[in-house]
């Protein structure tokens, strides 16, 4: 199983017949697998990694830290989850160290995702301070470096 | 240059005996097209992990650019060492018993010239890699091909090797995991070959370059940790395999100290030592490689099995290779001699591959396919030899 997740992880859209010559299991063993993952959540979804700066838009991405004071029985879940539902919250993650919540906000402006912040974010009960710091160029996402020069150098034919 | 003279007759004959390689030709029509997918290239298609390029990258700014001791780094030596104790539970001594070389080419070359008198045979099961006939007459020895057989997955057996013996006998040049079948010995097989070579006291040159490259549940047995095979073993290994390190040129070879002492003293009016930027990226490739190098064979496993479905379903007879990095089908059935395959595929199909007939005449009748490329370029290679096999069976 663990194979076949890294594989979907690295290629979502390789064809079943592959994935089973690769894995050495019949394509009905894979896609049953597959139904599987998908039914216990352990695939969440499929999605495309995509240059946008490259495909013309100009979004902005700013990473928020957060603080905040946590509540009795819930900790900081409520408000994460307050937070999470928001759909310019692309990414939430409850952190040690110095600030609670780490937010990747996506938005079309600076002035757009500012405006987000300090009305919707910062005003939530329970929230007592937010930084936040803009992205200005992205190198690697999930692994992928995003201007991949290297290419094939060998030579064609060697022994 | 406007030339005068021929100045053929005034070369070593020796050097004059060897044909020229059986690739080259390829390579010719290859390298003029622009779409082409190549099996054809016997070394990894990853990078060198970047830690270890970064180690190096360390080392020139720290100065390291002198020449080092003519064995090697004492710290690559000792970490060479400790890998083969770890895995194989050998006892090399790194003072007196390994000699870090020019890659295994080197290895090779100076481990013939160190025990090869003129007229010395060496046996080579065939196919077999490219060199191991030329570095054996360069020696002054004489090749003696000792065919495998497909349907014994081209391992070699004790009785094939004894139809060869004479009183001139001296080596054994075995290569496994094998360039270019992909087939692996078993314990069992290399425990017959052990027992036949200590029966004719001959010297086991074992070229293990792909020994970190098995897959499935056969291992790979190292020869000299065999009983009593350690002290009449020279064995060869290096980086550029399983650390995808082939540029760097860097190898290694073990052995009994005489024989480690006299391939030294070949290796120290000849070569000197390895360069130095290519020891310290060792050092790291040994400390701290072994997750990168275990990525790179779970990716190979995934493409072999997917090429050996692949030809498997085209018709084309294989075996399911164990170790390395190549399938070599059998085209026979297509009525094609393996140059012509080879070619005609070529120009029809924009796919390069190698003839068997390059790795001995009883490769005659396959092609090497090397699975060291994207599983995106190998299904489409696929797709075009199965394309070639429905236009071009004779």
């Amino acid at each position: 199983m663990r194979e076949l997740l890294e594989l979907l992880e690295h290629d979502a859209r390789r064809p079943v017949s592959e994935l089973a010559s690769m894995l050495h299991r019949s394509e009905y063993e894979v896609e049953r697998d597959i139904k599987e993952l998908e039914k216990n959540k352990i695939i969440l979804s499929y999605n495309t990694l995509i240059n946008w700066e490259k495909f013309g838009d100009d979004t902005v991405t700013a990473v928020i830290e957060i603080n905040l004071t946590p509540q009795r029985e819930v900790g900081f879940d409520a408000i994460a989850e307050r937070i999470y539902r928001f759909e310019e919250v692309r990414t939430v993650y409850l952190m040690s160290g110095s600030f609670d919540l780490m937010v990747i906000i996506e938005g079309k402006s600076l002035k757009d995702v500012a405006n987000f912040v300090a009305k919707r974010l910062s005003t939530i009960d329970g929230v007592t301070a937010t930084r936040s710091h803009f992205m200005l160029k992205p190198y690697k996402k999930d692994g992928i470096i995003i201007d991949n020069e290297e290419r094939d150098r060998r030579l064609v034919v060697t022994p | 240059m406007e030339k005068k003279n021929d100045w053929n007759d005034r070369l070593s004959p020796g050097v004059r005996s060897i044909a020229p390689s059986g690739i080259r030709k390829f390579f010719d029509i290859a390298a003029q097209m622009d779409d082409v997918i190549s099996l054809g290239v016997g070394e990894p298609d990853f990078v060198t992990p970047w830690s270890i390029r970064e180690s190096c990258v360390y080392g020139l700014e720290q100065g390291y650019t002198s020449y080092t001791a003519n064995r090697g780094l004492l710290e690559l030596r000792e970490e060479i060492a400790r890998r083969y104790h770890q895995v194989y539970q050998t006892d090399y001594d790194p003072q007196t018993d390994i000699l870090v070389t020019v890659g295994v080419s080197e290895a090779l070359d100076i481990a013939m010239r160190a025990i090869l008198s003129p007229g010395d045979e060496v046996l080579i099961p065939e196919p077999c890699y490219v060199s191991y006939q030329a570095c054996t007459i360069l020696a002054g020895g004489v090749p003696i091909a000792v065919p495998a057989k497909i349907e014994k997955e081209f391992r070699i057996t004790p009785e094939e090797l004894e139809q060869h013996i004479t009183p001139r006998t001296k080596v054994l040049l075995i290569g496994y995991p094998n360039n270019p079948t992909g087939a692996i010995m078993t314990r069992k097989d290399l425990l017959a070959i052990a027992d036949f070579a200590e029966k004719h006291d001959l010297i086991v040159i074992s070229d293990e370059i792909y020994g970190d490259l098995t897959y499935g549940e056969e291992e790979h047995v190292c020869f000299s940790s065999l009983p009593n095979m350690q002290e009449r073993t020279i064995l060869l290994n290096g980086f550029s395999k399983a650390y995808a390190m082939t540029g760097w040129r860097i190898g290694y070879a073990l052995g009994n100290p005489d024989i480690i002492a006299a391939m030294t003293k070949i290796h120290q009016y000849t070569m000197l030592c390895a360069p130095i930027t290519a020891q310290i990226a060792a050092v790291e490739a040994l400390r701290h490689g072994e997750k990168y190098m275990k990525n790179m064979v779970s990716e190979y496993d995934r493409r072999r099995r997917l090429i050996y479905d692949g030809l498997t379903k085209m018709g084309l007879e294989c075996f399911e290779p164990k170790g390395a990095f190549y399938i070599f089908p059998s085209i026979a059935s297509t009525g094609y001699t393996s140059n012509e395959f080879a070619e005609a595929l070529l120009k029809a199909e924009h796919v390069a591959l190698v003839p068997g007939s390059a790795f001995g005449s009883c490769g005659e009748g396959h092609v090497r396919c090397s699975y060291a490329t994207s599983i995106d370029k190998i299904s489409e290679a696929l797709n075009r030899m199965e394309n070639f096999l429905r236009n071009h069976r004779r």
